[in-house]
């Protein structure tokens, strides 16, 4: 079991951070999200085509870089940390991690690239969905609604989960909704004989996928834990009231301590349950629903502190504290299974 | 490599943990825990990271930690040694002259010496800098006046790890020097003290013009500021890091044994708080895992030792709300007869002691916002002034 990263992966880390802090600052966030469709297309272009890390988990001969759930969980910590609007969790994890559960060689290498940007159809907890499939002359439509799908607005092709896997890619609605979190957009998804491409299914693609989403999200979390844990303490050094430093207070500092404890076990777990995703396929849904467990209230709580110890302005608007106390709330019920579900896992059940 | 290891030392352990049992007489218990640690030594098990010189294995932390895995399946008979083991050794190998570690080292590994950490005065506990036991030269030698509190184990120590003042005309933190006091020399009286469980697993230490040769002094004189610093580092680090037992009541495993045979899982607060706990559990063990690979490549932990501390404290309340939501008022009111009551009570009672010794939460959160968030400190009133010019404790 490793948990500490090696240089290379160092390595990987400060690209993408020199990378969004060139091209993704608060400005250019809160515009994109501000905009039209929510999505900096070209920070996903020089995502995906300079840095080619759309693919990382992808093998190579798919088209990917056949790196590891690690060095994703990389990537995804920097997205977190700024909040880029790009559709790297809906493409680059829920719809590749599918089409390697399901084996779906057609589009994989496109999502590997970026040239598709892919999405997730399931339920609201993250079951199949109420869709009818019909197949006429070899091929199939489906009728029906997907509530709630990241990216879903933007999304090129979208995998359909009614218990069957299907891909859709046009013919279908989209009602992009009002969200708690103003820098990740949800669609609800109408179908009405929608044509759909089947695949062929595969046992356990789902829970994977949901295992995997779990990590990816979890590393999303602990970067923006880590972005609110600099900014708040950073403020706390200059913040000055009653003639001190407000930092200087301990109502103020122990509370940033506590952060701070928080995001170090919610690190470790992360480094653990991505690693596991790599090395460890048995121990990963229960490694997986831990780290979503605890880091999904501590990444909240990490947020609303933020906001706390910032006073009036970071309850402001122009503040960015509230872009990330949004962002934390919608992650943490993103997986609101949370820990009932993983009480199932450890076997807690009712006598 | 590391799997031969951990065969290895699963294999010994299961052959070797004696039985435990808690109420035989204390000499018992200590000669028990002497004769195990003799035999861990003899096995290469004990002092895994310390250098090899020294009696230590000269291992990797990886490698502690596989053993620290094994063992947490084990009740080991080692508590008397833990202070002398986690605190003090790791602190003569940093700062002990090269006779000292010769002659102190070897004996602890191999259990042969018991350690006590002599920091902690009436009027000077997170403040241990406003300390008053003075150790005065005379000679070649050093005479020590005063008197510690809640010393724990002090009653079975051969050695303990005295801080005094030498300096009273020096700002608080620069006059003091760390001594190794001999616990048997004349002019020391040991006096158990009872604790919130009812136990008297401390004591309060007087030094009546007890002499210590020029040699006891550990670090150099008037450094023994850095010498506590370098101490108390080790202790957090120790203190946090050590896994919840098994056999211990408030652990996850036997939370949820405990719930399973009082039907208790039907209740979604018992679930959800026996789920809370364990990822607690988990992000803590993960957290230390991780401090031993960072170690392993170099980076000592440093204040973040204060992490585990800090949250092996928060991790112990967590177990005792759960604990109470499973039992209910049989925490409370119990059969004479029942073993299960009394060990949850003891449980229970002790817990304010992991949010207090070793450092209090309070001070743990102040060191990782000072040296770690780099916050700016509390104002400080008397860095500066000399001691002797100071108002310490509750003395005004
Ligand atoms: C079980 C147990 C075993 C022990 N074993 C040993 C031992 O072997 N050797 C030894 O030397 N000592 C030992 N101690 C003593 C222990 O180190 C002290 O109790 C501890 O450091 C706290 O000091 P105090 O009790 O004087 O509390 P005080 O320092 O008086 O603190 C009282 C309260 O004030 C708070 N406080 C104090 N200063 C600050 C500050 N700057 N900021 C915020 N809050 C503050 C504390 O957090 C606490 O809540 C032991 C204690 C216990 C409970």
């Amino acid at each position: 079991m490793r948990l500490v990263l090696d240089a290379e992966q160092q390595q990987l880390r400060s690209s993408v951070r020199k990378l969004l802090a060139d091209h993704a600052p608060p400005a250019r966030v809160r515009a994109v999200m501000d905009g039209e469709d929510g999505c900096d297309r070209e920070l996903w272009r020089r995502i995906t085509d300079q840095l080619g890390l759309a693919g990382l988990v992808v093998p190579e001969e798919h088209g990917g870089a056949g790196a590891g759930h690690v060095e994703r969980a990389i990537v995804l910590e920097e997205l977190g940390r700024t909040l880029a609007p790009v559709p790297f969790f809906a493409s680059a994890v829920l719809a590749t991690d599918t089409a390697l559960a399901l084996g779906d060689s057609e589009l994989l290498p496109r999502l590997a690239s970026g040239e598709v940007i892919g999405a997730l159809a399931v339920s609201k907890t993250w079951g199949p969905l109420d869709v009818r499939a019909t197949e006429h002359d070899g091929g199939w439509t489906l009728d029906g609604q997907a509530p709630f799908v990241i990216s879903g607005d933007i999304a090129d092709t979208v995998y359909v989960h009614n218990g069957d896997w299907f891909a859709v890619s046009e013919g279908f609605t989209r009602t992009t909704l009002h969200t708690l979190d103003p820098t990740r957009r949800i669609a609800r998804l109408d179908f009405a004989g929608t044509p759909a491409r089947r695949l062929s299914a595969s046992d356990g693609a789902l829970a994977r996928v949901r295992d995997l989403a779990a990590v990816a999200l979890a590393a999303e979390q602990v970067g923006g834990m880590g972005r609110v844990l600099e900014t708040t303490a950073d403020y706390a050094k200059v913040r000055v009231q009653f003639g001190r430093a407000i930092g200087s207070y301990q109502g103020v500092k122990h509370r940033l301590a506590d952060m701070y404890s928080a995001y170090e076990r919610a690190e470790s777990l992360l480094r653990h349950a991505a690693w596991s995703a790599d090395h460890d396929a048995e121990g990963l849904p229960l490694a997986a629903a831990t780290t979503q467990a605890f880091v999904g209230p501590a990444c909240f709580q990490a947020a609303a502190d933020g906001v706390q110890l910032h006073g009036g302005i970071g309850y402001t608007w122009e503040h960015h504290a509230h872009l990330y106390y949004k962002r934390a709330k919608t992650s943490e019920l993103l997986f609101a299974g949370g820990r009932g579900d993983l009480a199932r896992r450890l076997g807690l059940e009712p006598t | 490599m590391t799997d031969d290891f951990r065969a290895r030392v699963r294999d010994w352990l299961a052959a070797n943990v004696p039985d435990s049992s808690e109420d035989a007489p204390a000499e018992e218990l200590i000669a028990t825990a002497k004769r195990f640690q003799a035999a861990l030594h003899d096995a290469g098990l004990a002092g895994i990271t310390w250098p090899s010189q020294f009696g230590g294995q000269g291992r990797s932390a990886a490698e502690q930690q596989i053993f620290d895995e094994e063992a947490a399946a084990h009740e080991l008979p080692t508590g008397v040694f833990l202070i002398g083991l986690g605190m003090c050794g790791p602190t003569l190998v940093d700062l002990g002259s090269t006779e000292q570690k010769a002659r102190y080292v070897r004996p602890l590994l191999r259990g042969e010496e018991i350690w006590c950490q002599l920091f902690s005065e009436p009027g000077a506990g997170s403040d241990v800098a406003s300390l008053q036991t003075r150790a005065v030269r005379d000679g070649d030698s050093w005479v020590v006046n005063g008197q510690k509190v809640w010393t724990s184990g002090a009653q079975w120590s051969d050695h303990g790890a005295l801080l005094a003042r030498t300096n009273p005309d020096q700002p608080k933190h620069k006059g003091l020097t760390m001594f190794v006091v001999d616990m048997h020399a004349p002019g020391v009286t040991v006096r158990p003290l009872r604790d919130m469980t009812g136990r008297a697993p401390f004591n309060e230490v007087y030094f009546d013009d007890v002499r210590l040769p020029a040699d006891a002094v550990l670090g150099e004189v008037d450094a023994g500021w850095f010498a506590a610093v370098t101490m108390l580092g080790h202790e957090r680090v120790s203190i946090g890091g050590s896994v919840r037992r098994r056999y211990d009541p408030l652990a996850y495993h036997n939370l949820v044994e405990l719930a399973r045979t009082r039907n208790r899982l039907d209740d979604p607060l018992v679930r959800d708080g026996l789920a809370a706990l364990y990822t607690a559990e988990r992000a803590l063990s993960l957290f230390n895992a991780r401090l031993r690979q960072e170690a392993d490549a170099g980076s000592p932990p440093g204040a973040r030792g204060s992490v585990a501390k800090l949250a092996g404290a928060e991790l112990l309340w967590q177990a005792v709300h759960v604990a109470g939501l499973i039992a209910g008022l049989d925490a409370a009111a119990w059969d004479p007869g029942s073993a299960e009551g009394d060990e949850l009570a003891v449980a229970i009672n002790a817990t304010p002691a992991s949010s207090i010794a070793g450092g209090t939460d309070q001070v743990q959160r102040n060191i990782i916002g000072d040296r770690i968030l780099g916050l700016p400190r509390d104002p400080v009133a008397d860095r500066d002034i000399p001691f002797r010019e100071l108002r310490v404790g509750t003395q005004a």
